[in-house]
């Protein structure tokens, strides 16, 4: 049975009629063709479709679209603002914090929300909040390095 | 040797035609060290054939056609550092078109740590001899003698006279002009390089941090569906009997069928995934009975091909004159490639002719492999490979897109096949299992007189010892999966294949004869080494990390380790903090110090071996795959856990400056000495010996009790 069901998507108000116990991954890739969010296990593991729910980082593959009713998904397109990158997009540019990039998106999104919870997040506490983003090509030094900058960057208000 | 007859690509003109005007070069990029790395029967004959290689368009822009793909390493950025460099042009000018059969010149695959060093040379000796035939055609234009001309940034401009200049896209406006070249090695001067050799940014960072940047399972084509397929419980099972009518109750999905190949099709993934459960299925269980507890007893048991790669000397006789002796048995388990992305595909029919946009490292293989199994012509069958989300030898193996074909020959629709994480660790070709036997033996001084190593299953690549020993045998067993079958499953080439293998189980070694003869563990390699390269890494290795000697165990936690690998030679020194209540091992610090000639582009390098030691601590730690015959235990990664966060230790890196030679491979070799380095860490703070890959808490904990 479909359902109509509102909500926010990257900051905008969005009416969609669907099958209301289909996962918010498929549809953020199949209904919107926001493909920055991947695919990577299914069951919440890996972290690769991880979107922010009323700020809050959520992995996608385990949310029937259904349960953001009334509320603001962001994904990673919806990070930039009038053209400029999120400060933690920047720094992973600058860093040169990622390879296949598949992982990329998800690690982004994770630490946007962690760092909107804990804007002076120390080094432990970054480990400690990617800690289940998982991240095959090994560019996790530089992706620690990356948030870390970016926290030090966002400092007063940004 | 069976050979696949070559008629590779669309014809030269329509290749005209798709992309305008210009000036087009065309040269075969045949490479032996390219084809060495595959099967024979896999392998194409190259016919004389030319291919587009590169084109000089009318805006002055260089489009390089390779068969080569990116899939993190960074070749998207390296490949034009090269192109940039021979051509004389800005690298913004350079475009890459990557993995597509159609528009590519053949390529056997992307692995190997062969890109740089086979590949390579051939684009920049094609690049050179473009620059020529440009600055020919602008001697003709400008009246000045060839001689008298020089390039800089795409403009060729008369020494004499700056003012006299032509850039190269006014030489390839109007033309339709196609090059044939034959290019040779060229003479190197390293000394001139102004793109090869600077650290540069991955290129593509942009459109990987914004979301943009297209992998396969983000295509999306008018009318596709999405499938799943009904898979067997375990490797050799046999499909009995079948109902698939709950699928097909399901509003929106068909069940598709061709004997035992099931699937199910539905414009909404979830529902695909909803309905692929509710097909029942019964199957003929036919299971070797052996799994990963018993199967280094089945590989003693068996019995193999038997190939002796090297010998030297006199073993039995050296034997006698040893002062001590060891013998140790070393294993190593199955392992899974696990990249984020799993295998997927995409695949549309129009007519005849079908295309596949496939996360592969081969697109040519795929392409032979639809040939051969839909029964098609190569004409009809085009592979394109947007970016790959990971490989590391494991999507050397193509299933999926062979799959996604049938699928849109069955259906008529375009299909798209993304395959589950239960799907990518059924169906992995993983690293196999194997098991080393080592026999050496030193004299009085600290000098190895006899090593005599037999590995079974792992193959030779990294397997012959690197020390100066007098009398030296390197036998292997089962390489080509002889007739005595032990994997239940697929296995294939992962990262560094099976050099890791060879590396822990020789270094190991070496650090067994090093304590036992009351030698720091690096003097003792110093003084059994004349090769100068690794003699070099393994002191640079030592300064970077602040080395002071000491014979073990010495109770620091200070491991060493090296080899070779893809051309490149590799020293690492691991530090390690082991609990001793629990057995769980903490690695602290990882100093790698890596000979890989001329360095293309430092920055590249550099990532590429920290992602070989972070990806090394899986192997080390906890990666080793469970199974019991066909049936693969480990389907998430909830239980085979790959590096985490947490898991990181201080890594530095150091790559040695050689200019004076030759490029070789960066993608593999730092990935080879992790695990040795940190079992002789192990060694060295606690006593405790390890035999065995991954260093899980029970199995340090236990060596610590036999202490």
């Amino acid at each position: 049975m479909e359902e109509k069901i509102i909500f926010k998507l990257n900051n905008k108000k969005t009416e969609l009629v669907t099958d209301p116990t289909q996962m918010l991954l498929w549809v953020l890739r199949n209904h919107f063709g926001l493909t920055g969010t991947k695919y990577g296990c299914g069951i919440g593991f890996c972290g690769a479709c991880t979107v922010l729910i009323d700020d809050e980082p959520v992995r996608s593959c385990m949310i029937p679209v259904s349960d953001v009713a009334g509320k603001n998904v962001v994904t990673i397109e919806g990070l930039e603002k009038k053209g400029k990158l999120h400060p933690v997009q920047q720094a992973f540019i600058d860093h040169d914090a990622l390879q296949c990039g598949y992982c990329t998106p998800g690690m982004i999104v994770t630490a946007v929300g962690m760092l909107k919870k804990n804007p002076s997040a120390t080094r432990q506490e970054i480990v400690a909040g990617l800690e289940d983003n998982l991240c095959r090509c090994g560019a996790h030094m530089r992706i620690i390095d990356a948030v870390e900058d970016a926290s030090k960057a966002m400092k007063g208000g940004k | 040797m069976k050979k696949i007859s070559v008629s590779s690509g669309i014809r030269r003109r329509n290749f005209i035609k798709l992309f305008g005007g210009g000036i087009f070069v065309f040269f075969q990029p045949w490479n032996v060290l390219d084809l060495m790395a595959l099967p024979a029967d896999q392998a194409r004959s190259l016919t004389k054939d030319y291919n587009a290689f590169l084109q000089i368009a009318e805006d002055g822009t260089v489009s390089c056609f390779t068969g080569k793909i990116e899939m993190g390493q960074g070749i998207i950025t390296s490949l034009p550092q090269m192109m940039a460099e021979e051509l004389n042009i800005p690298i913004a000018k350079v475009k890459m078109i990557m993995g597509d059969t159609e528009l590519c010149p053949y390529d056997a695959g992307t692995w190997g740590s062969l890109t740089t060093r086979a590949f390579g040379p051939n684009m920049r000796a094609a690049a050179a001899e473009a620059r020529a035939v440009l600055v020919e055609m602008a001697s003709v234009r400008l009246g000045v003698p060839a001689s008298q001309l020089e390039v800089r940034d795409g403009v060729v401009v008369d020494i004499k006279n700056s003012a006299k200049s032509i850039t190269y896209a006014e030489l390839a406006k109007g033309q339709k002009l196609e090059k044939y070249l034959d290019p040779k090695p060229l003479p190197e001067d390293y000394t001139q390089y102004t793109y090869v050799g600077k650290p540069l940014m991955h290129s593509d960072s942009y459109e990987k941090v914004t979301g943009r940047a297209k992998y396969t399972g983000d295509l999306t084509l008018p009318g596709m569906v999405h499938a799943r397929i009904l898979r067997p419980p375990s490797h050799g099972a046999k499909l009995e009997s079948v109902d698939v009518s709950g699928a097909e109750k399901i509003e929106g999905v068909t069940v598709v069928r061709e004997g035992d190949f099931i699937a199910v099709i539905s414009e909404n993934r979830d529902k695909a995934d909803l309905a692929i459960v509710q097909i029942r299925a019964d199957y003929a269980f036919n299971e070797m009975k052996v799994n990963d507890k018993t199967v280094y007893d089945f590989i003693n048991k068996g019995e193999f091909r038997t190939n002796v790669v090297r010998t030297s000397g006199d073993i039995e006789a050296a034997k006698l004159q040893c002062e001590k002796v060891f013998e140790s048995e070393y294993h190593d388990p199955y392992l899974a490639h696990a990249p984020i992305e799993t295998h997927t595909a995409l695949a549309r029919f129009e007519g005849d002719k079908v295309t596949v946009w496939a996360s592969t490292q081969s697109p040519f293989g795929l392409q032979d492999a639809i040939v051969r199994e839909l029964g098609m012509t190569r004409e009809n069958v085009r592979v394109i490979t947007p970016f790959v989300g990971g490989g590391f030898g494991g999507k050397a193996a193509y299933q999926q897109g062979v799959e996604a074909a049938k699928l849109a020959r069955l259906t008529g629709k375009p299909v798209m096949l993304a395959w589950t994480r239960d799907e990518e660790f059924f169906y992995d070709t993983f690293h196999a299992v194997s098991v080393v036997k080592v026999r050496s033996g030193i004299d009085k001084a600290g000098s190895i007189q006899m090593w005599d190593y037999h590995v079974y299953l792992a193959g030779t690549r990294g397997a012959e010892t690197i020390y100066d020993v007098p009398n030296a045998r390197t036998t292997s067993y089962g390489e080509n999966r002889a007739a005595y079958r032990v994997h239940p499953f697929a296995t294939g080439p992962w990262r560094a294949p099976n050099n890791n293998t060879n590396t822990f189980a020789r270094e190991t070694q070496i650090d067994i004869m090093a304590a036992a003869a009351g030698i720091d563990p690096l003097e003792f390699r110093l003084k059994n080494l004349k090769d100068e390269k690794m003699i070099a890494c393994l002191r640079s290795a030592a300064d970077k990390f602040g080395y002071t000697p000491s014979k073990g165990p010495s109770g620091r936690g200070i491991g060493i380790a090296c080899g070779t690998d893809a051309g490149t030679w590799v020293a690492e020194i691991a530090e390690v903090e082991v609990d001793i209540s629990t057995g769980k091992v903490k690695v602290r610090r990882v100093v790698c110090s890596q000979d890989m000639g001329l360095c293309v582009n430092p920055q590249g390098a550099l990532i590429q071996m920290e992602g070989c030691i972070t990806m090394a601590l899986g192997y080390t730690l906890t990666e080793e795959l469970k199974y019991e015959g066909g049936n693969i235990a480990d389907r998430n990664f909830d239980t085979y856990q790959i590096p985490r966060f947490s898991w990181l230790p201080k890594i530095e890196c150091v790559i040695l400056d050689r200019k004076d030679q030759p490029p070789q491979g960066g993608g593999e070799p730092a990935i080879i000495a992790v695990g040795a380095a940190v079992g002789n860490a192990i060694f060295d703070a606690t006593g405790a010996r390890m035999y065995r890959v991954p260093f899980t808490p029970e199995r340090v904990y236990n060596a610590l009790k036999m202490l």
